[in-house]
C-alpha cells in the first residue's frame, strides 16, 4: 500500500497541511507540522505567478523566490524530510511551468528519488493532463486532481481518469485562503463526490479555523490548511516552527473530536 | 530534415485548441467547464448569421470600419533617399489607429462583449497594459450597459495616465495591481484571480491572442477584419497583393489580424516584430527571439522564464508590448518558418516614431512605431516595385508623455 493509501485506511480524518517551500526555515517548520499531527505533508512549489492563489500565498511564493529558492532546493528540502520522516506522506502543489520546465519524465524522477507521493498541479486539467500525468503514473506517483464546485457530474469521470492519490475538493470557487463555504454545501458536494469514485475525498480552500476543520471532518477523508500556516510562518519568521506545531495540534484536537460521536459503539 | 508544409497554414487550432504544440488550455479546473462553455457558444455565435451580422454592424457604425488603406508617400520618399535607386519599397499603412478608442483593440471587444450578452453574463473584467484594451473594454461596457472592472498594473498606471482617466470616464472601475513588476503579465494575474472568484456572472474580454482555448482563435477571427479589409483594398487599388506585411507584436492580436487572412498566399511574407527593449542582451520583451516554450496564463508558448521556469520581467517603452508571453500561433507560425519574427528596440521605436511623425503627420502608439522601425529598415532592401504593408495598429496620443520624457523634454 502506498503512503497515502496507508494514511487515508487509519480511522481518522487526515489533516493535510500546507507550506510554501524555501519561506522561512521549511525543514523547520515541515518537522513542526509533522509534530502537530498533520498527516500528511503539502509544499508548495513558489512560481513567480501564482495565479489561483490568494494574497497570503502570493507573498509567500514572492519571499521564497526573493529568498533565491531553485527548484534543486524544494527537491533536496523534499529528500531530506523524506529521510526524517520515512512514512509520512509528502505531496507537492505548484505551477505548470516550473514542473514541467526539464520535461514531464525529470519533474517524475526528482518526485521518485525524493520519496514524493503525489503531485497537485493547479493548471494542468485532465484536458491537457499529457503535458504531465503519463510520466508521474509511470513513475509510481500519483497525480492529485481537482474538483471544484464548477465540476458539474458530467464532467466528473473525466476528471477522475488517471487520478490518483485522494480527490481535492476546493471547496469554493475562487483562490486559497480567503472565502469560507457553507458546511451544508461541503457535505453535498463531497457526497456527491464519493459517490463517484474510490479516492479519499479531501476539502481545502478557506479552512482557517479548528471548528471549520472539524466540520469538515465530519463529512470528507481529509482537510486541507495552507494559507492560515503559511500567516503564521509569515508573521513569526524564526520564531515560526513552535506556533505553527501549536496551531496544528488545534486543528488536529478539533479534528479528532468531530467524528467521536459516530465512533461510539451503539 | 525539413517538415513537411501543411496545405493549409489557416486550419489551426485543433479541436483541443492547439497550435501545433502549442495554445491549449492550461487553467484551474474551476475555470475548465466556463473555457468549454465559452468553445460552444462562440461555435455557435460563429454558425449564426445575426452574430456576424450584429458584430459587423457595429464595426462599421460604432468602429468605424473600414480603416484606410493608405500609401505613406512621403515616408516611402525618405526611404529612398537613404538606399540606391534600384531599392526602397512602397510603404503602406492599414490605418487602424483610426478606429473608435485609437487602436485595433476595440475590433476583438465588440465581438466579446457579443458574447457575453449571448451568455447572460452581466458584469465584464479585463486585464491592459497600455490601457488600450482597458479603454476598448470599457467603451463596448458602457456602449452595453454592463459593469466593468479593468486590472491594470501600478506602473502602468503611472505611464498611461491619460488612458486611466478614460476609463473612468466611461465607468469602468480601474485596479491597479502592485504585484510582481506592477505591468501587464501582473494584471492579467489578478483579472484570472477575479474570474475564478466570480464564475456565475462574469465574462473576461482577453486583449490579446492568448490565453486558453478558445480565446487565441476567437480573438484572431474578431482581428481578422484587418488582414481581410487589407486584402480586398489592396487588390482594389493595385490589383496586386503586398510582398512584405509587418506588425508589432505584444500578445500579437493586430499582427496575427493582419497576417491570418494572407497566411495561404505563398508570396506574401510577413514580418512580426518584437520589443527588444533596452537590447537582446539586456531586459526586453521579445518571447520568441529570447524565450523559450513553457505554459501560462491558460496557454503553451513562447515565455521569458528562468532554468526553473520562472517567469522574467518584461522591458519595453512601450506598455502594450511589455509582456513576457506571446499568442500561441505566432509560436506556431515561427516554428514552421511561416512567419519571420524580429526585434526592435526601444530607441529604434523612438526614432521611427519621430519619422512617422515628420514624414506623414501621423503620431502613432509605441506599439506600431516599433513595426514602422522594421519596415524602413526592411523597405531599404527591396525592390522599388515591392509592397511593403503595415498594420498601423494604435494612435500616439497616449503615449506622448513616454515619448517627451524619453527625449528628455518636460512638458
Amino acid at each position: 500500500m502506498t503512503r497515502l493509501a496507508t494514511t487515508f485506511s487509519a480511522n481518522r480524518p487526515a489533516l493535510i497541511a500546507f507550506i510554501t517551500a524555501g519561506d522561512g526555515d521549511t525543514a523547520a517548520n515541515l518537522d513542526a507540522l509533522v509534530a502537530g499531527g498533520a498527516d500528511i505533508v503539502e509544499l508548495g512549489m513558489p512560481f513567480t505567478d501564482p495565479m489561483a492563489d490568494g494574497p497570503a500565498i502570493q507573498a509567500a511564493n514572492l519571499r521564497s523566490l526573493g529568498a533565491g529558492t531553485t527548484t534543486a532546493d524544494i527537491f533536496a528540502l523534499a529528500g531530506d524530510f523524506r529521510a526524517r520522516h520515512p512514512a509520512v506522506p509528502l505531496v507537492l502543489m505548484g505551477y505548470a511551468n516550473p514542473m514541467v520546465r526539464r520535461g514531464p519524465e525529470w519533474l517524475a524522477d526528482q518526485c521518485q528519488a525524493a520519496g514524493v507521493d503525489g503531485v497537485i498541479c493547479v493548471d494542468i486539467p485532465v484536458e491537457e493532463d499529457a503535458a504531465l500525468g503519463p510520466a508521474l503514473r509511470a513513475a509510481g506517483v500519483a497525480v492529485i486532481r481537482l474538483a471544484t464546485p464548477t465540476t458539474d457530474a458530467a464532467r466528473l469521470p473525466a476528471v477522475l481518469e488517471g487520478a490518483g492519490g485522494f480527490l481535492y475538493y476546493v471547496s469554493v470557487a475562487g483562490v486559497t485562503g480567503k472565502q469560507q463555504a457553507a458546511g451544508g454545501a461541503i457535505a453535498d458536494a463531497v457526497a456527491r463526490l464519493k459517490a463517484a469514485t474510490d479516492l479519499p475525498v479531501a476539502v481545502g480552500f478557506g479552512v482557517r479555523t479548528p471548528d471549520q476543520a472539524a466540520d469538515i471532518a465530519r463529512v470528507a477523508d481529509g482537510v486541507v490548511v495552507g494559507s492560515a500556516i503559511v500567516e503564521l510562518i509569515a508573521q513569526h519568521r524564526e520564531n515560526a516552527p513552535s506556533r505553527v506545531e501549536a496551531f496544528v495540534a488545534s486543528l488536529r484536537r478539533a479534528m479528532d473530536g468531530a467524528r467521536q460521536p459516530e465512533e461510539i459503539p451503539q | 530534415m525539413v517538415a513537411p508544409t501543411p496545405n493549409s497554414y489557416r486550419t489551426q487550432p485543433d479541436s483541443e485548441g492547439h497550435f501545433g504544440a502549442y495554445g491549449g488550455r492550461y487553467v484551474a479546473e474551476t475555470l475548465m467547464p466556463l473555457v468549454l462553455e465559452l468553445e460552444a457558444e462562440y461555435n455557435r455565435a460563429k454558425a449564426d448569421p445575426a452574430f456576424r451580422a450584429e458584430f459587423d454592424y457595429l464595426l462599421e457604425h460604432y468602429v468605424g470600419r473600414p480603416s484606410p488603406l493608405y500609401y505613406a508617400e512621403r515616408l516611402t520618399d525618405a526611404v529612398r533617399t537613404d538606399c540606391d535607386d534600384a531599392h526602397g519599397a512602397e510603404i503602406w499603412f492599414k490605418r487602424d489607429e483610426l478606429n473608435h478608442t485609437g487602436a485595433h483593440k476595440i475590433n476583438n471587444c465588440v465581438g466579446q462583449i457579443l458574447l457575453a450578452i449571448r451568455m447572460g453574463k452581466t458584469r465584464i473584467i479585463a486585464e491592459t497594459g497600455a490601457g488600450q484594451h482597458g479603454v476598448a473594454t470599457a467603451t463596448v461596457a458602457a456602449r452595453f450597459g454592463l459593469p466593468c472592472v479593468i486590472y491594470m498594473g501600478a506602473r502602468d498606471m503611472e505611464r498611461q495616465a491619460p488612458n486611466v482617466f478614460r476609463m473612468k470616464l466611461l465607468g469602468a472601475q480601474v485596479i491597479g495591481v502592485e504585484s510582481g513588476a506592477r505591468t501587464l503579465k501582473d494584471a492579467m494575474n489578478e483579472a484570472l484571480r477575479d474570474w475564478v472568484a466570480n464564475v456565475d456572472d462574469t465574462f473576461y474580454i482577453i486583449g490579446t491572442a492568448a490565453g486558453p482555448h478558445p480565446y487565441p482563435e476567437l480573438v484572431r477571427d474578431f482581428q481578422s477584419v484587418i488582414g481581410t479589409e487589407a486584402r480586398a483594398q489592396m487588390l482594389a487599388r493595385t490589383e496586386r497583393l503586398p510582398d512584405l506585411l509587418v506588425a508589432a507584436i505584444g500578445g500579437g492580436s493586430n499582427a496575427i489580424g493582419l497576417f491570418h487572412p494572407f497566411l495561404d498566399d505563398k508570396d506574401v511574407a510577413m514580418l512580426g516584430v518584437e520589443a527588444a527593449g533596452h537590447g537582446l542582451d539586456k531586459q526586453h520583451a521579445a518571447s520568441l527571439a529570447g524565450g523559450a516554450p513553457g505554459i501560462l496564463h491558460g496557454n503553451k508558448t513562447y515565455l521569458l522564464q528562468d532554468e526553473d521556469g520562472q517567469i522574467a520581467e518584461a522591458h519595453s517603452i512601450s506598455a502594450g508590448l511589455d509582456y513576457p508571453g506571446i499568442g500561441p500561433e505566432h509560436a506556431w507560425l515561427k516554428d514552421s518558418g511561416r512567419v519571420e519574427y524580429t526585434a526592435v528596440t526601444d530607441t529604434e521605436a523612438l526614432t521611427a516614431f519621430q519619422l512617422l511623425c515628420k514624414t506623414e503627420g501621423i503620431i502613432p502608439a509605441l506599439e506600431p512605431a516599433h513595426a514602422i522601425a522594421a519596415v524602413v529598415d526592411r523597405a531599404k532592401t527591396m525592390p522599388r516595385d515591392k509592397i511593403v504593408l503595415a498594420n498601423l495598429c494604435g494612435r500616439g496620443d497616449k503615449d506622448i508623455f513616454t515619448v517627451a520624457e524619453a527625449l528628455g523634454v518636460e512638458l
